[in-house]
Formats: C-alpha cells, structure tokens, sequence
C-alpha cells in the first residue's frame, strides 16, 4: 500500500516538473511560439490518438475514421463556444464536453450497426463514414450557417493554452489508463486477442467492443475540441481520411496496445513533420514529404510491432496486488 | 429518358475506369491479404508516363500505354519486394502501414520538380474528340475507346487468370500459401506476377483516366483509388467478378447521384450505400462468407 501511494506521488511530481519546465521555457522564449504551436498541436493529437489506441491498439476494432470523429468534436464543441462563449472557461469546459459527449454519441450510433462488421470489412466502413462526415460537414452550413460549411469555421475562442492542454492530456492518460487495467479494459484486450475465445468466458463481446469504440470517440472528440479553442481556422478538410491515417500511423508506429507507445509516438510525429522543416531549409523543403515516408517505411520494417510493441513505461502500470487472488480476478 | 439513357452511358464509363483499379486491390487482397494503399498511386504514375509518352516522347498512343504499362509493372513489383515481402507474415497492419508509408513516397516524390512536378496539367487527348449523336444520346469517341479498352483488358484477364498456368498458381496462393508450396509453386514469383498484372492494369486505367477526365496531378490517384477499393469491397473483395460488379455499381451511383441528386452529396451516397451493403453481406455482394472454425 505504501509503495502504491509512493508511486502515486512520483508520478504527481513528474508531471508537476514537466509542467514547471516547459511553463518556464514558455515564458523565456526558450520555446518560441512557433514551437510552442507545435507542442500545443502534439498534445491534441496525443487525446486523439489515446483514444484510437483504446479502439484499435487495445480492442483491435479497425478504425479508418478516426479524424472524422475529432471533427465532430470541434465542430460541436466550437458551434458551443460561439454561442455560449462569453462565459469564459466554464463555457470552455462546457464546450469540451458537448464535444465529448457528442463524438461519443456519435461513435454509439455508428458502432451499434458496424461492430459487428470484422477487421478490414470495418476498417472501409469506417472510412465510409469519414467521408460522409467530411461532406456533412462540408454542407452543415445550409443549415447552421455558423459552421461555415465548405468555407470552414472562424471565431471560436483561443482559450486553450498550455494550462488546458497539458493538464487534459494528462486526464486522458490517466482515464486510459485506469481504464485499460480494469475489468472492462481486460475485456477489451481478450477480444482484440480471440474474439470467439472471449465470448466463450463470458465477456459481452457486443458490448465491450461498443463501449470502447465509444470511449475512444469521445476522446477523439476532446481532441477535436481542444483543437477548435487552439486554432483560430477550421475546416472539413482538417478532418479528412488522411488525418485518420496519421492518428492510426501514431498508434501502430507506437506499438499496439502500448499507451507509452501512442503518447511518446504522437509527441515525437507531431515535432518530426515541424521539424523536418527547420531541418532541411527552405532549399530543401520539397523533400519533406519524401523523406517522412521514408522514416515511415523504414521505421515499420525494422520494428514491426511498433516502437514499444505493446510495452508500458513502468509507472504507467498499476501494481496488482498478489495476496488477493479473488479480488484480482472480480478485478 | 435520353438524359437518363446517357448517364447510365457516363456511369459505364466511369464504373469501367474503377474496375481497371479495384482488379489490382482486389488480386492483391486476394494473394497476400492487404489494402495496397499504394495502388492509386501507381494508377497516378501510369497517368504521367501514358501523358508524357504520347506528348513529349512522341509515341503513338497505344504504345505509350505498353510502355506505361512496362513502367507500372516494374514499380509494382519493386514496391512488394522492397515493401511488402520482408512484413508478409508480419501482423497485416505493418505491411498496411508500409503501404501508406509507400504511397506518401509516390505523391511526395512525384511532386518533386525534376520528377513531375507538383501542379496541375491539363492534358491534350492523342487524337480528336468526335460526338455522335444515336437518337438523342451522344456519345464520343474517347468513351468508346475506354469502353474497348477495358473490356479487351477485362477478357485478357479472366482468360489469364482462370485458363493460364501462372493464373491457376495466382488462385491456388489465394487459398493457402503452404498449399501452394507443397503443391510445388514458386509463391514469391506468383505474387510477384500479381503485382505485375495488377499494375499494369491500373497504368491501363491511369491513361484512361487522364484521356477522360483531362487534368493529371501528384495526388490524383488518391480517390479514384479509394473508390475503386471501395468498389472492390462492395463486390466481395478477392473475387475478381465482384471487383467488376462492384465497380459498375459505384459508377452508377456516383454518376446518378450528380445528375438527380447534388454533385456534392456523391461521395456520401456512395459510400452510404457501401456501409448499407456491407451491413447486409458483411463480406461483399459476391463474396464469399467465412466461418469461423474454432
């Protein structure tokens, strides 16, 4: 018990330092605001991405509509902001979980019919429905003229700075986590290992997978809510099909059902696509998109199982306690 | 009724372009079980070196789609075995992964200004655009062509596949790849041959295309390559008829959505319509069902 607290209060003051540092360098300029958009822009994909890696990474549930999911959330959550936003931040929390709660009921209602579809099967149908997203969205100003359709969407608070990002993504790591290693999370990754074989225990193979898909919609649309109060501009094309292959590069580089994976991956992606840039200069820069493919063909034929294929940073994982054998198994 | 007589005409011609492509996804889905993702970017290569052939190379048309073909084929083969070979019995979503990486290389690459360069080009057709005129419904010669194209090129294909020696080592792999061994076929070389083919018939569909709709690009493939991958699975992935049905199926839809419906609701309705099939036949119209052995 008392190693547990212990290691609780590490990791508090872990996260508290990351904090401090990067507050400072901030404030000092170490991080100029370009960089600092880039950091902004990697913990939005880390909420995104976590959320992929409960779908695919842990309950093997093949999802090519990520993106589309993040756009529903800065959609719904932007559309809040607008109208409710003289509130100040607790409209922002409001707007965040109307973007929540709206690309998980979303993520519902698209689950009930395509779970049951298998592996690629589901993958194109999610794909589908990305792209009937995109168009939705595309069109949504015919009826709420305040979405901008086509044209994209403006005047959304900038309200998320540093404090909101790091903070919710570290909720987010937490929530994942404390969901992977309970007893629903345990069901998830025996139907993403033998979806016949968990049905035969006992698990509610129907349900689990629903209600994973549901919880990894919904922090796509934390992400995409997050986004909107980031970014001054948004558009359906911010939320295409090729947004949702960057969120499964992320998860599957990371190594399938590794959340260290998915958070160090995103954060490292988000850095390699900017930095690539300042790396190759402008005399160089056409190059960018070649030598990022490159890094990505490379990186999955030397590692196939991801970079940390499956494997957790220590602390992130809870200790079970041994001397309950009964306990462990209820979970 | 002339108005809808010609858009079926339309739709016939697009669903034909689509099944050149979704034959490539769905042999190779077929073969070795992955969405080669790189497959409209090699339709997007065969576009560029058909346009480049007949243009700046000075040949005649129909050559210029061999030698596009001949380009394409060899890029296919060359992406598997760089690509593809060395995570074929990796989890599928690595050599996935792969793919996406592989077409990435093709858009970006292509993009480069001593490659293609990254702008638009509108495309001058080899020979005239003449229109006939049957009672209403007109029709050119360019449609006529790509019709004739593709179903000389559809026939090559099932005679190749279903009557040829290498077409019976391209089903057996199908099957089973340690069947296949034991039964004494040279696996790699069959897969090899069904890039090949695969390929070089989207470089088929990649002239075509730009002939038909007159604007070449980098990125070009990305949609038609989806929509015929789609296509491919609305028809049961892995079967070739089902490759066709389904791209006949996705023309028309696309075609009749613009005209009856809205231009901009086409690529919902399509893939609406792919989701409502897939409900129904979670393994395509023609596909087949598996069962689960336990």
């Amino acid at each position: 018990m008392f190693q547990k607290t212990n290691k609780m209060l590490l990791m508090v003051i872990g996260a508290v330092v990351l904090y401090v540092l990067l507050k400072i360098m901030i404030t000092t300029g170490v991080i100029n605001p370009y960089w600092q958009r880039v950091l902004f822009y990697s913990l939005i994909v880390t909420i995104g991405a976590l959320g992929l890696g409960i779908i695919y990474g842990f309950t093997g549930q093949f999802s090519l509509g990520h993106a589309a999911f993040v756009g529903l959330g800065a959609y719904s959550a932007g559309y809040f902001s607008k109208t409710f936003g003289q509130y100040g931040g607790l409209s922002f929390i409001g707007a965040l979980l109307v973007g929540m709660v709206f690309a998980g009921l979303m993520g519902f209602l698209i689950g009930v019919p395509v779970l049951r579809l298998k592996s690629d099967y589901l993958g194109i149908a999610t794909l589908g429905f990305g792209f009937i997203v995109k168009v939705a969205l595309d069109n949504a100003d015919k009826i709420i003229p305040e979405l901008g359709g086509a044209r994209g969407m403006v005047g959304t608070p900038q309200v998320a700075n540093l404090e909101w990002l790091f903070f919710t993504a570290l909720i987010v790591i937490v929530l994942t986590r404390n969901f992977i290693f309970s007893t629903y999370g345990r069901a998830c990754t025996s139907i993403r290992e033998d979806e016949t074989a968990a049905d035969m225990i006992g698990v509610n193979t129907f349900k689990t997978k629903l209600m994973a898909f549901t919880f990894g919609c919904a922090l796509a649309g934390l992400g995409g809510g997050l986004y909107a109060h980031t970014y001054p501009f948004i558009c359906p094309g911010d939320f295409y099909f090729l947004q949702s292959f960057d969120y499964l590069i992320v998860v599957v580089l990371g190594g399938l059902g590794s959340m260290t994976g998915t958070v160090v991956t995103a954060i490292g992606w988000a850095f390699l696509l900017e930095g690539l840039r300042f790396v190759l200069g402008p005399q160089f820069v056409d190059f960018r998109g070649v030598i990022y493919a490159l890094i990505l063909i490379i990186t999955i034929l030397v590692r196939r199982q991801g970079i940390f294929g499956g494997k957790e940073f220590g602390f992130l994982v809870p200790q079970v306690r041994r001397e309950k054998p009964d306990a462990a198994l209820r979970g | 009724m002339e108005s809808f007589i010609q858009q079926v005409i339309n739709g016939l011609q697009l669903g034909l372009m689509y099944a050149l492509i979704a034959l490539g996804y769905t042999m190779v889905y077929g073969t070795i079980g992955l969405i080669n993702f790189a497959h409209g970017d090699v339709f997007m290569i065969g576009a560029f070196v058909g346009y480049l052939g007949y243009s700046s190379w000075g040949l005649p048309w129909p050559v210029a789609i061999i030698v596009s073909m001949a380009v394409c084929a060899a890029l296919g083969v060359i992406i598997e075995r760089i690509a593809y070979r060395p995570l074929r019995y990796a989890p599928k979503i690595a050599a996935l992964i792969s793919a996406i990486g592989v077409s990435f290389f093709l858009e970006y690459g292509s993009s480069l200004k001593f490659i293609f360069g990254p702008d638009y080009r509108v495309v001058q057709r080899p020979f005239r655009s003449i229109t006939w005129n049957l009672g209403g419904v007109s029709i050119t010669n360019i449609q006529v062509v790509i019709m004739a194209v593709v179903i000389i090129f559809l026939l090559f294909l099932l005679f190749l596949v279903f009557k040829t020696k290498i077409g019976a080592a391209m089903r057996t792999v199908s099957f089973d790849h340690d069947a296949a061994r034991l039964m004494g076929v040279d696996v790699d070389k069959t897969i090899s041959f069904t890039f090949a083919i695969g390929s070089a018939l989207a470089a088929v569909g990649g002239v075509l295309y730009a002939i038909a709709y007159p604007q070449i690009y980098p990125f070009m493939g990305i949609m038609p390559g989806l929509k015929a991958f789609t296509a491919a699975v609305l028809g049961g992935i892995g079967q070739i008829p089902g490759a066709v049905l389904g791209s006949l199926i996705m023309g028309q839809v696309e075609t009749m959505t613009a005209a009856y419906i809205s231009s901009q609701l086409r690529d919902a309705i399509a893939f609406a319509i792919l989701i409502l099939v897939l409900l129904i036949r979670p393994s395509g119209i023609l596909g087949r069902s598996q069962q689960e052995k336990i």
